[in-house]
This record gives C-alpha cells, structure tokens and sequence, in this order.
C-alpha cells in the first residue's frame, strides 16, 4: 500500500496544530484513492509522544523519525530524509502544510524527487482515480485547477482551509531511522518567537485586523482586547500601519504580507485597498468596520457597520466577552 | 562577493485579472508588468550586500519573454551589474521546469549567494527559489527578512508563525527575501542612463514538462455583503448575524 504522506508539522520538539489539517486533507484524498494515510514527524528523541494522537483526524500508520540530528529544523537536512521515506514507500500523494516551514521544505522534496509541486491548495478533488488540485494565483483573483502528470503529486494545503474532521483509525506508530548523509548546509539556531500563546495570523481561525483608522499605534489595545475576547483571534494589520512601524511585519495581511483563510476576519478601520484584499479574501466570513460608507471594504465584506470604531469595537468586545 | 538575484516579470498588484479565451491562461491586453515587488526586496538585500563587502557583482537572471528585458534593465537602474534573460516562448511555465533552467544556467557561474523574492505574485508559488537550490544541491532559507555573513557563514532571521527564527547557512546558499530590512530604492535617473550600457545578455532555453494547469476559474463571488447598522448600536444585530445566519460564533 503506497499511501498518502501527510507531514506532521512539529517545531521545537511541539506537533503544531496545523498538522491536523494535513491529516484531514490526506484522508479525504486517500478514500478517493482507496490508499491509506501516511502520516509522518521528524524530530528530535521523544517527538513520537504526541503523534499518536493524529490517529484521531484519519492517519492509518503514524512514522516516527526521532533522531537528535533533526530536534532543530534543517531545510536540506529534512528534505533529504523526507525524499528517501517518500521514495522507499512509494507514496503517490505528499501533503505539507503551506506553513512557513511547510512552503520552505515542500519545494525543496519535489525538486528532489524530480517533480513539479503545487502551494496552498485550497481544494482537492479526485475523479476517475486522478488527483486534481485547486489553489489560488494572481493573489486569489484566479483559482487554478492542477493535474500532477508525475507521480508523487507534492502539494501544500492552506492553513485555515481543510478544518480537521474527526474520522478515528488504528494509528500504529512505527519507527525509523531518517536518512541522515552529510552534514546539514542550513539549520536553525534559535527560535525568536512571540508568546506561546500568541496566535499567528496565518492560523488563527478568528483575526481582528487594524489600519490607519486606529490614528495611533497605542489604540491597537483596542483591537487586542476584541482578540482577548474571543480567546482564539490574532490581530493583523494593513500595510499602512506595518509601514508607520505602528506593528510588526509578522501581522501584516496582503500581498506583501500574509495570506489568512480564518473563519471570521474583521477589517476594522481599514479601506480595502486590492492589495489587503489579496491575503484575506478567501476568509469564511468577513466583518468591516468602517467610518465612510463607501469604503471598498464593504463590497467585499458579509457584514459591514458603518461608524466610529473607538465606539464600535469597545461595544463588540463587551458583546462577545458576554457570549463568553 | 557574486550574487545572483532571480527575478520575474509580473502583472501589476493592482491589476485586473482577465482569462484569456482557453480558460487556461490570463489574457494580457491592457495588463501594466511590472518587477514583482518581492523581487525589488532581494534586489535591494544584494545591493546592500556588494556595498558593506566594498566589492563584489550583483547579476540579475530573469525567465521569460523578450520584454522580461525591460524587468532587467530596471533592475540593473536599481544598480544592479549585469544581466542574464533566459528567454522562452513558454507562457506561465509551471515551478519545476523554471527551476531546471534557472538551475542550469547559475550552475556554470560563480556566486556565493543566490537571492529570490519569496514568491512571484502571479503564480503565488513560493517554490522556484527551494528547487533551484536543492537542483544546485546548496543550502537554502525561505522568508529571510533580514541576514548578515560573518565568518563564512550565512545568519538568516526567517519569518514564522507568531515569531521569527535564525538560520545558520553555508556559503553559497540560497535566501528567499520577504519584506523587512531591505526597503526597495528607486532607480534614480543617473542609474537609468547607467542601466543602458550595462550588459545584458540574452540566451534562448528550451523547458520541460511540469504540472498541467487544467483550467482558471474567476473566484465564486462572494455574496453581496450588507451594511447591518450605523454605529454601536449595530453590534448586538452583527452578533446575532454571525451567530444564526453565517454560524460563525
Ligand atoms: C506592491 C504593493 C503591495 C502592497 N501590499 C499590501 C499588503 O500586503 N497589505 C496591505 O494592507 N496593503 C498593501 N499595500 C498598500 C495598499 O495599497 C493600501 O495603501 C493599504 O492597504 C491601506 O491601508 P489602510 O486601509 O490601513 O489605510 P487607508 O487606506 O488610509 O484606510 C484607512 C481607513 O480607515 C477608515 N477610518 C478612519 N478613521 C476611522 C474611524 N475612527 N472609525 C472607523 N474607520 C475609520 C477610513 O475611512 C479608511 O477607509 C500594497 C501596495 C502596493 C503598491
Ligand atoms: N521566470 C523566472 N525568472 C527568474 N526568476 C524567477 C522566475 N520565476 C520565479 N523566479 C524567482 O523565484 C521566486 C519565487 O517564485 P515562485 O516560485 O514562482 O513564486 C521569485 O520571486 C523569483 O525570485
């Protein structure tokens, strides 16, 4: 049985959430094919504790490439070991997540496998045995269908987009031993992350992004006690405010800076410039906020108030706390 | 210090998208080109790089049709040294064969850095700058916002989710730029002049196959939104929208 790889994500010796997802997008992928699921982690000793859980989301057999040499994240290092497990198996389908390590590592497996590759899929069908990828291109104003004439077929999926299915099997966990020849060229030294807690706007299911409109980098606690309100919400900013040196390049969403599919977006005293649209546009569902009625915004928003944000967002958050 | 940059010639952010009449490619009338902006940010980061270094090339190779030429000469305005167009007839050829051709090109020459944009804004791939590394089998980081070389080495700051990470690298590598230190220049008039006598050299490839674009499709429209209210008072009536009719809350 070949089997569907699915990367199992993990980052300073953690499974990231977004593992998940992959999981869920391989088993859909897999019972059209009538192959199994094949998930797969690297990591330093001891990742394997936490893998068995994704058994949960649809993973058939769970392998474990514990080694001290992959506890940090090499590219090349990793790349190498994936493409020598995906070769010995056979795998016809190999999904990443189109993370940041995800769209870092998955060009470098295809290329090593001598096949082509497709990012941040948003959508995967199989009709007549044959996989057929969706994903977006000129920053989602056009969805592309993909055929993969090679085999494997290398793909990542968007985060946010295939929310994970409960869809419980065996989940063996097996062992390995990843190749590991030669030294590793690149490797990470350090991790310079936020809180913990901190969500990032790529993964965040709700994300409550700020503009110009704030008129100051201060007024942002407005925006993060809405997040705090909804205990699963990162903040994003437009690039005006990314600009100003107002927030971090991390939380910028656009063209130039993030793309997010969250469940719920809200755009709050931002225009809507094409550039923004551009990284928020497949979100489920988006919320405008919006001093001038005729703000681009609300032509692409589900739900729009017009009106002064300073009195707006302070009366959201005491709604939503009150949902709790 | 050489370094290579590889840059592409992309619609306008602000472009309207169009399909052409196959449905499998955009149509290009009325379409402004334009450097794709993540390529002006790894421009930039060499241009830096040659002026700390005190010497050093910056050579910029671009993929495409004979108006790629015109992307390269802004590059080379920017101040960029020299320039290197693969031209093809291939239209909106697919990650891999790109890589390949890139790959077979920058393996004759000599660089100690490669540098990419994180991704071409038309495609959205973020994948040329991983392949045409592993194809070069050197080492590579993606999102680099900023990065230093001491000692031989190569210190990246990549951006991830909810922070950012060090990579170390061995030279020659490969950096996919992202936006952070390396704010684009404009060319200036002096550079344009410059730019017209700088060498541009110009050399026909063949590509191979790569994944099938089978179809383009508009995205589904989304449903005409609605203004709910005016003010504070809107929010209990949001609320309840988000609740019972998109079942988001
Ligand atoms: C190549 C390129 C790439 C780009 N990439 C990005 C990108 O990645 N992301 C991005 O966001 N932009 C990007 N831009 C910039 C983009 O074109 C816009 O300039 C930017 O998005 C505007 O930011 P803004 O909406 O915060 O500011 P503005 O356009 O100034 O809008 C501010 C909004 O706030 C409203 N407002 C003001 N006061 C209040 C109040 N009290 N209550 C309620 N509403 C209020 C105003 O009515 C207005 O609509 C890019 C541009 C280019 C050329
Ligand atoms: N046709 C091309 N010619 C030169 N460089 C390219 C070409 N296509 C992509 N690149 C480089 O690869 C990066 C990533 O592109 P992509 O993988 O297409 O998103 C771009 O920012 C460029 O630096």
């Amino acid at each position: 049985m070949p089997g569907i790889f699915a990367f199992v994500e993990a980052r300073d010796g953690e499974i990231r959430p977004v593992s998940r997802e992959v999981v869920t997008a391989a088993r859909s992928v897999a019972d059209g094919l009538g192959e199994e699921v094949h998930a797969v982690v690297l990591g330093g000793a001891g990742i394997g504790d936490q893998a068995g859980s994704l058994s949960r989301y649809g993973a058939d057999r769970i392998f474990v490439g514990a080694d001290e040499a992959f506890t940090n994240y090499s590219v090349d290092g990793y790349a190498r070991a994936l493409a020598a497990f995906i070769r010995e198996h056979g795998c016809s389908v190999v999904i990443f997540p189109a993370s940041s390590m995800g769209k870092d590592l998955a060009p470098r497996v295809a290329a090593r496998l001598g096949v082509d590759y497709a990012a941040e899929c948003t959508a995967l069908e199989v009709e007549g045995g044959t996989l057929a990828a969706v994903r977006p291109q000129y920053a989602g104003k056009v969805f592309a269908t993909v055929r993969f004439p090679e085999s494997p077929a290398v793909l990542s999926v968007r985060p946010n987009v295939f929310q994970p299915v409960e869809a419980e099997r065996e989940g063996a966990l097996e062992t390995f031993t990843p190749e590991r020849a030669g030294d590793f060229g690149s490797i990470v030294r350090e991790l310079k992350a936020g809180s913990q807690e901190a969500r990032d706007v790529s993964e965040a299911p709700v994300v409550v992004s700020g503009g110009r409109g704030l008129r100051d980098p201060e007024n942002f606690k407005i925006l993060e006690d809405l997040a705090g309100a909804f205990g699963n919400a990162a903040v994003g900013a437009s690039r005006a405010v990314v600009d100003a040196g107002w927030r971090p390049h991390g939380e910028q969403v656009g063209q130039t800076g993030k793309t997010v599919s969250p469940s719920l977006y809200f755009a709050i005293g931002i225009s809507g410039a094409i550039q923004h649209l551009a990284g928020m546009r497949t979100a489920k569902c988006i919320v405008a906020i919006n001093k001038d009625p005729d703000a681009p915004i609300f032509k692409i928003a589900d739900y729009g108030i017009v009106g002064d944000l300073f009195e707006v967002v302070p009366r959201l958050t005491e709604e939503i706390r009150r949902l709790g | 210090m050489n370094i290579i940059v590889c840059v592409k010639r992309v619609p306008d952010s602000e472009a309207r998208i169009q399909l052409s009449d196959g449905k499998t490619s955009i149509d290009p009338t009325g379409v402004k080109f334009v450097l794709n902006p993540y390529d002006e940010f790894a421009i930039e980061a060499a241009l830096k790089q040659k002026e700390a270094a005190g010497e050093g090339s910056v050579t910029v190779v671009s993929l495409g049709g004979p108006q790629s030429a015109e992307t390269l000469r802004t590059a080379l305005a920017m101040g960029a040294d020299s320039a290197v167009l693969l031209k093809t007839s291939a239209e909106n050829p697919s990650g891999l064969p790109v890589a390949r051709a890139l790959a077979g090109e920058l393996g004759g020459r000599e660089y100690d850095l490669i540098l990419f944009g994180l991704k071409a804004i038309d495609d959205d791939q973020h994948a040329v700058g991983g392949m045409v590394a592993e194809l070069l089998d050197i080492p590579s980081a993606s999102a680099v916002t900023e990065f230093a070389i001491e000692d031989g080495s190569v210190r990246a700051d990549r951006e991830v989710e909810g922070g950012s990470e060090v990579v170390e690298l061995s030279l020659p590598c490969a950096l996919s730029i992202t936006k952070g230190a390396y704010e684009p220049r404009y060319p200036s008039l002096k550079g344009i002049m410059a730019a017209k006598r700088k060498p541009l050299e110009e050399k026909e490839v063949s590509l191979g196959e790569g994944n099938e674009t089978v179809r383009l499709a508009p995205p589904q429209e989304r449903a005409a939104g609605r203004i709910v209210g005016e003010g504070p008072d809107a929010v209990p009536e949001l609320i309840r929208l988000l609740r019972e009719e998109a079942k988001v809350l």
